[in-house]
């Protein structure tokens, strides 16, 4: 790549994919929120704020930990943690909601909405929208209220309202769907904080700058510990904030190499997964076109994975773009394989990572033993295990 | 001209407003739509509004997507409401057909497939309520090409620069949402809708059809003299959903509620 990276153009298209593929009615609302995003993002106030909420209140930068009893029992690469599993609420999720919230805020807002999958999201929202005196609403499928009721129970400490949504699959899809028909009877004042890299433009670019901070950080981070750039860059994709956060600031390093985990569930073979880009199909849904999972029909397929936070039918349009382009690689792994990836991260290293997590975990485990020991993996431990406790146990037949 | 342009030129000569229900196609099931729009006709209907049963309907409020979970129960899809469009055109020769739906079927499809397959349908209008004008090129002029009207929405807050947006780049009718919110929800604000109608009209000469909102003959009649035409659609699907062991009676129930609507109209 000779030219600098510059996606998107200005109505959010990343090559075909991306766009503003919404109602009329919700127009006006996108516009207006782009409108404050492109002016605030250029304003130094706004920004000195940001930076200071992320050192203060999210406790950044985050450590990228250099895992050398793991390292030597895969036998291969340097394998680095970028730790956003430290983070204030326990999670990349937040480095985002911050920004939306402060963003929120400055346009004069006064209500907050979300829709969330593993709960990580709808926690990072609720925490922000506790610290500003914001109403708070945060749409979760009832599938997902069900598997997560730990982080159900947070957000409602932290006074957030929690519907659970009981229309389609009654998964992170639908409380996406249930968000958007309360953002558009509510447009005037309400905020809708999307939590990861999709939905109509601005939000992909959006929640992309919000979250391309751990990226910078892992890159300076990177350069001060080991004198050089990484060889590889791994991380988990569900709709793909943590991801894109990472690779964002790498994108005109040619050398350096992205690769998105996606979540093959049952195996891609089976049907039951949720990896659009590794054997999905390009469609629209949810405000931009992108990768889906999405039958002969085009209706939407239900997705399946073991992390609640991953168990999307679509993807960022911004993967979808580097995925075609070649600049990224994105490739699967299943259930079976991401308990690999959490029990050998919990055992080797004391770190329990969140099964979304453990999707890249499980990866590296495959990747590493194929790089030479003065090669160099960063992995996005994007968020902690603690909330899939519950989840962990019953798999192991053990009642808490 | 097109069906639908040829249409709204008659009523006006008429002084007659457009009665445009909507019902989501293979709902409750795949024998119940095509009878029902004939005796939908019968009961003084100009166009019918056909729903494209879609697995994630953003837009719209319960009950019609509790009609698309239902449509796609018996694997109701895009293809099968052109063929109940088709079967429908055997008989019925006359009456606009408009299909309403969101964008992912129509991309699987492709565009210019699609554009082939509505136009052999005898379908005259295509509204896709995810589908933007500043996406829409490619797809309106593969439509208009084929003599098929490319329909577009407007809100309340729509801006005036946005009207003329929809009035160049669309076809046959505007279709004015009348609330903020999903379709089923809220109250009408006559008052409300007059004003907008008024400040539309200075920015586009196509006919304007108002929809959300409208529940019985009282609000009919009521939009009915402001726009060009009435759509009704939430309050016809309840009526299939309250007589869901019995189509017949559902079927009854919505001609009684048109033929009301459609005396209220005409006095």
């Amino acid at each position: 790549m000779t030219e600098k990276y510059n996606m998107p153009d200005n109505r959010g298209h990343f090559g075909t994919y991306g766009g503003i593929f919404v109602a009329e009615t919700l127009m006006p609302a996108i516009q207006e929120l782009n409108a404050a995003y492109q002016h605030y993002m250029a304003d130094a106030e706004f920004i000195a704020e940001l930076d200071k909420d992320l050192q203060h209140y999210v406790g950044r930068p985050s450590p990228l930990y250099h895992a050398e009893r793991w390292t030597k029992e895969l036998g291969g690469a340097q394998i680095y943690l970028k730790r956003e599993d430290l983070n204030h609420t326990g999670s990349h999720k937040i480095n985002n909601t911050v920004g939306q919230a402060l963003l929120a805020k400055r346009m004069g807002k006064t209500r907050i909405i979300a829709e969330t999958g593993a709960g990580q999201h709808g926690v990072a929202t609720a925490t922000v929208a506790a610290r500003l005196g914001l109403e708070c609403v945060v749409y979760m499928g009832a599938i997902d209220v069900a598997r997560q009721s730990l982080n159900v129970y947070r957000m409602k400490l932290l006074g957030a309202k929690v519907v659970a949504v009981e229309s389609g699959s009654k998964t992170l899809k639908d409380a996406l769907n249930e968000a958007l028909r309360d953002w558009v009877t509510n447009i005037d004042d309400t905020f809708y904080i999307i939590g990861t890299v999709a939905g109509p433009h601005p939000y992909p670019a959006m929640v992309r700058d919000f979250q391309a901070i751990l990226g910078r950080e892992a890159k300076a981070q990177c350069l001060a510990q080991a004198g050089k750039l990484p060889n590889a860059l791994v991380a988990c994709v569900g709709g793909g904030s943590n991801a894109m956060g990472l690779f964002y600031p790498f994108i005109d390093d040619a050398d350096v190499k992205m690769i998105g985990v996606e979540a093959a569930g049952d195996g891609i073979e089976t049907g039951r997964h949720s990896a659009p880009l590794c054997a999905g199909r390009p469609g629209v849904l949810h405000g931009n076109r992108t990768y889906l999972m999405s039958d002969d029909d085009g209706e939407i397929i239900e997705t399946h994975s073991i992390s609640a936070g991953l168990d999307y039918p679509g993807v960022g349009p911004e993967h979808a773009w580097l995925k075609d382009s070649g600049r990224a690689q994105y490739v699967n792994i299943t259930d079976d394989e991401a308990l690999g990836g959490f029990y050998a991260l919990t055992r080797m290293e004391g770190i329990i990572p969140a099964l979304e997590s453990s999707h890249a975990m499980a990866y590296v485990t495959k990747l590493a033993p194929t790089m030479k020991s003065d090669e160099i993996i960063i992995v996005n431990l994007s968020g902690r295990g603690d909330k899939d406790m519950q989840t962990m146990a019953k798999r192991e037949g053990i009642e808490l | 001209m097109s069906r639908l342009a040829g249409l709204f030129a008659e009523l006006a000569q008429k002084n007659r407003k457009a009665l445009i229900p909507f019902v989501t196609a293979g709902d409750p099931n795949p024998e119940f739509t095509v009878p029902l729009m004939h005796a939908m006709v019968g009961a003084g209907v100009d166009i019918i509004e056909l729903g494209v049963p879609f697995s994630d309907p953003m837009a719209d409020g319960p009950v019609i997507q509790r009609a698309s979970e239902r449509a796609l129960a018996h694997h109701q899809s895009l293809r099968t409401t052109l063929a109940i469009a088709t079967e429908f055109r055997k008989t019925n020769s006359h009456t606009p057909i408009v299909i309403m739906g969101y964008l992912n079927p129509v991309e699987v499809m492709g565009y210019e497939k699609f554009a082939d397959a509505v136009q052999a349908a005898g379908v005259d209008g295509v509204l896709t309520v995810d589908l933007p004008p500043e996406e829409a090129e490619e797809c309106t002029a593969l439509l208009k090409a084929r003599g098929v009207d490319p329909i577009f929405l407007l809100a309340p807050n729509s801006s005036a620069e946005r009207v003329q947006k929809m009035d160049a780049i669309g076809a046959g009718y505007l279709y004015y949402v009348s609330l903020k919110g999903v379709t089923g929800a809220g109250h009408l604000n006559a008052a409300e809708v007059e004003t907008k109608l008024a400040e539309i009209r200075t920015n586009t000469k196509l006919p304007i059809a108002v929809g959300f909102g409208v529940k019985d003959a009282e609000t009919a009649k009521i939009i009915g003299n402001l726009g060009d035409g009435v759509v009704v659609g939430s309050a016809l699907i309840k009526e299939i959903e309250a007589n869901l062991h019995n189509p017949a009676q559902a079927k009854q129930a919505i001609i009684e509620l048109l033929t009301a609507m459609r005396q209220a109209m005409d006095n």
